[in-house]
């Protein structure tokens, strides 16, 4: 199976390729190329999952994982080593094949999204770039490796969002991403090297085998009360965190939104954001062997993210700002599934629910995002005011975006349904207060939801467009908007517990009918709510702000944790920690240098005025040394 | 006894007149003392039974070195100019440096050139003698040397006219 | 036979050579430089002579070392006059605090 490096070296040869050819190439020929990039890791990726799920990867009933390539890159000490690898298990290949068909839709949806801008080919090869760094962080053999890929889709991210470099709002939002993300990365790093000095090996393989070297004999040393290997857990978690946009990380996303939409919906809301929760299914084993406290933190951060998310998104007009909040509080609702999960075959029902509500939320929310940019295209407007009525224009969208809306809603057929209820069912098993409020935030986001669809497609039906928007049919841009749409409808039929479980043991889930039917209705309650609120233009949405003003205030002002963020940035950091660090470089070490440079110049010229230049003091300097010189020969 | 009263109106010459020439603060004085310097140097040669030296002395020191010194300071100033005083802060060091050097040869000739040396052996050196080993090749004998000097002179003519030319 | 100790005639020239190391340092004219440096070549002449009439009688080394080093005063004391007349035409004047032009 070696030959699936090149579904991670291919993109990367990509990114060179439209890098550095840039301006030389036709914006319609970088595209081109960069979708047949794709296309070819795409057919690759399913390749890869046929043989492995079908074919090779099943040895005795239980998933192995395969190692397709793995070598030594770095040798740090003796037994600390860093490779460089191929790592073939269930939920890396079923990430192979998410990351590959969004990809392959975004780049396809971008020929006619992105038609006409500044820098195409720039866009086409960070497109590629960054889809080598996610394939390469998913399917790395070790931790080590994951942190670089991690790092370079930071970079990626970085890039994309700024692509408008000239916009300063876009600048800043770039740079908003770096820095939180980065800062979280710290932890991150500090995690790994805490559990590498600790167990000797940054290798998958040795860290999550629950009966192999690592976990079996329990590392002894504690600091503080916990162990140190759920130390180095909980700030590996918060690096996973700070990709996820988990609380309190999160501030980043929601203004990640200025890069262009077919970002959004690649990086944003199915794949780079997801690195954290892949993170934490990565080192299951360890977390729930080494570190089971630590789990809990992570199942109630997760579902406060969650319904923090869906209070905000309630009162949001910017669309792609809904959406982003919208995916804040899905992500949370698979790391809370993650947090609450058992081990082992159908106790782990935790586990393979955040898997698959991974899988399908890649597919409906790439949807409503290119759905969302479908519409930002027609009226050149990302405000929910400057829209309405859009159904008998853009009748495509229209349609693909309500089967996205009923799919996250976790209204059956679809596959938000399935994956949804499977969460419900693994938190009412572990946690009833979990389950409550992630029932609670079902029901919000189902209204949220609606309240944007309605908003957009319903609601001002007479409304006046300056020039009519306009949809163009079967093109570019709806064709990946109708195969997601499709995926959508079929993929919650998967059975997907006999694919992915937590310890490679296949497992088949039947539905908990009361869960089911309660989270059906809470979705459908939400549905009505959001149908009268919203369906036609009327007066009660403003009544109802007015009778919850200072919960509608705070949740439109995504309760002040910007601001919480910017003043600990600014008054406290800067003005504390880096004021005095500054002053002290400034005066101290460049002072000590200064004054280096002075004092020679000073005893310089001081000491010059022995070369004046008189042949008298020159001959007296000759005649006192010989005189010294003749007196240590004769009296030493 | 004869010879001791010579020496010491010798030596007392050389010393005294050195002094002065040193001193001086008129150039062409200064010249002339150190000329009488030069005789007085050319008669401790002859005391010392050196007669072809002592007159080396007298005709190439006293009388061609001394001339070209005194054309020069013709040459370059007028005779009766007085010299400027000399300031203490040069004169201190350049006494120091001197005495100090004083001090310490004393110290060591003091200890050291003590005896007497036997001058039995002692034969004047003749003419012919001074003129073979000038001239000759085997051991102690000056023809390299000899050759050396004139070329040395040759050069130090062409030197002195390079540089002094009028151009 | 001679009753003058080889001391004398050092303690001659050591007096002589400081005199004229004291006449270098403290002269202004490069002239009475040069007359200085004249008596140091003097004295080391002297010694050199009284070594050899008193140490070595019966060789002459000493005293055709004297004559060479006559010979050299000579043509060096000509080459310094020359530079000398060199200076005194461009700067009009042979103080030596007029050359201090080598210095930092």
């Amino acid at each position: 199976m070696s030959y699936t490096v090149l579904i991670v070296v291919l993109p990367f040869l990509m990114f060179l390729l439209l890098g550095l050819l840039d301006s030389k190439l036709k914006p319609k020929v970088a595209g081109i190329l960069g979708t047949l990039g794709l296309s070819t890791v795409a057919i690759l990726s399913y390749v890869t999952a046929f043989k492995y799920f079908f074919q090779v990867g099943k040895v005795g009933e239980i998933w192995q994982p395969i190692t397709a390539l793995n070598f030594n890159w770095l040798q740090v000490t003796e037994k600390l080593h860093i490779d460089l690898g191929v790592l073939l298990d269930p939920i890396s290949v079923m990430m192979l094949v998410v990351i590959s068909t969004v990809s392959l839709m975004v780049h396809i949806y971008s020929l006619g999204y992105m038609h006409g801008e500044k820098g195409f080919q720039r866009y086409y090869a960070l497109l590629s770039l960054f889809t080598f760094s996610m394939l390469g962080l998913v399917v790395a053999t070790n931790i080590f490796q994951m942190y670089i890929f991690w790092e370079l889709v930071g970079v990626s991210s970085y890039s994309l969002i700024g692509f408008y470099y000239t916009k300063p709002s876009a600048v800043a939002a770039s740079k908003k991403a770096f820095i939180v993300t980065r800062f979280a990365d710290m932890f991150f790093l500090i995690g790994i090297l805490v559990l590498s000095y600790y167990t000797g090996t940054f290798s998958f393989a040795e860290l999550c085998n629950p009966h192999g070297p690592v976990l079996g004999t329990t590392i002894g040393d504690t600091f503080m009360g916990w162990s140190v290997v759920s130390w180095a857990m909980m700030l590996i978690f918060m690096g996973g965190a700070g990709k996820s946009a988990m609380l309190p990380f999160h501030i980043w996303l929601p203004d990640a939104m200025e890069g262009p939409t077919p970002v959004s919906a690649l990086i944003h809301a199915a794949t780079m954001v997801v690195a954290g929760v892949f993170l934490v299914a990565r080192f299951f084993p360890v977390y729930y062997f080494g570190a089971p406290e630590v789990l809990t933190i992570i199942s109630y951060i997760g579902a406060a993210t969650a319904l923090f998310a869906a209070i905000v998104a309630c009162t949001q007009t910017d669309i792609k700002r809904v959406l982003a909040f919208s995916t804040i509080s899905q992500i949370a609702f698979m790391i809370t599934s993650l947090g609450v999960s058992n081990y082992g075959g159908e106790h782990g029902l935790g586990y393979m629910a955040s898997m698959f509500h991974l899988f399908t939320h890649a597919f409906f929310k790439a949807l409503l995002f290119l759905g969302a940019g479908a519409v930002i295209h027609a009226v050149h407007s990302n405000e929910m005011k400057d829209m309405g009525g859009l159904r008998k224009f853009l009748p495509i969208t229209n349609i693909t975006f309500l089967i996205a809306c009923l799919s996250i809603a976790g209204i059956p057929p679809f596959s938000g349904f399935f994956s949804k209820d499977e969460i419900m069912v693994a938190a009412f098993e572990k946690d009833k207060i979990i389950f409550g409020i992630l029932y609670f935030t079902a029901g919000l986001t189902a209204f949220y939801m609606f309240r944007l669809y309605y908003r957009i497609f319903w609601g001002d039906s007479n409304k006046h467009y300056h020039h009519t928007p306009h949809e163009g049919g079967l093109n570019n841009m709806t064709i990946p908007l109708i195969f997601l749409a499709l995926l959508t409808c079929v993929t919650g039929f998967i059975p997907f517990g006999t694919f992915v479980s937590s310890n490679g043991e296949p497992f088949v889930t039947s539905i908990n009918w009361l869960v089911a039917s309660l989270s059906v209705g809470v979705g459908v309650v939400g549905i009505v709510i959001a149908t009268v609120m919203y369906l036609k233009k009327n007066s009660k949405p403003d009544t109802m702000e007015a009778a919850l003003k200072p919960l509608y205030k705070a949740s439109y002002n995504k309760f002040w944790f910007d601001e919480a963020w910017m003043f600990a940035t600014k008054q406290i950091v800067f003005a504390r920690i880096s004021k005095p660090i500054a002053w002290f470089d400034r005066h101290i070490v460049d002072g000590f240098m200064n004054a280096l440079s002075t004092v020679t110049n000073w005893t310089s010229r001081k000491i010059k005025v022995v070369q004046s230049g008189e042949i008298q003091d020159y001959a007296l300097a000759f005649f006192v040394g010989a005189l010294v010189i003749a007196a240590m020969v004769i009296f030493l | 006894m004869g010879e001791q009263i010579v020496f010491s109106v010798l030596a007392i010459l050389i010393v005294a007149f050195s002094i002065l020439s040193v001193v001086s603060r008129r150039i062409l004085r200064a010249a002339t003392y150190l000329l009488f310097v030069l005789i007085a140097t050319g008669g401790l040669y002859l005391m010392m039974g050196y007669q072809f030296l002592a007159a080396v002395q007298i005709s190439v020191y006293a009388g061609g070195i001394m001339v070209l010194y005194i054309f020069s300071i013709l040459l370059t100033s007028h005779a009766g100019d007085k010299a400027e005083k000399v300031s203490w802060k040069r004169h201190l060091p350049a006494a120091g440096a001197a005495t100090v050097g004083l001090a310490f040869c004393a110290h060591i000739i003091y200890y050291n050139v003590k005896r007497v040396a036997d001058l039995d052996l002692f034969n004047a050196p003749t003419m012919q003698q001074i003129g073979a080993n000038l001239m000759g090749t085997s051991k102690n004998q000056y023809v390299l040397p000899f050759e050396a000097i004139s070329i040395l002179l040759l050069a130090c003519i062409v030197g002195a006219i390079m540089i002094a030319r009028k151009r | 036979m001679t009753t003058i100790p080889l001391f004398a005639y050092i303690v001659i020239s050591t007096l002589m050579f400081f005199i004229g190391v004291y006449g270098f340092l403290a002269r202004r004219n490069m002239l009475t430089i040069l007359m200085s440096l004249e008596l140091m070549l003097n004295a080391a002449d002297i010694n050199f002579a009284a070594f050899n009439r008193y140490l070595y009688p019966g060789q002459q080394d000493g005293m055709f070392f004297t004559l060479f080093a006559i010979g050299i005063a000579a043509a060096e004391t000509a080459v310094a006059i020359a530079i000398i007349i060199n200076i005194y035409r461009n700067l009009k004047n042979i103080s030596v605090d007029e050359v201090n032009k080598m210095k930092f």
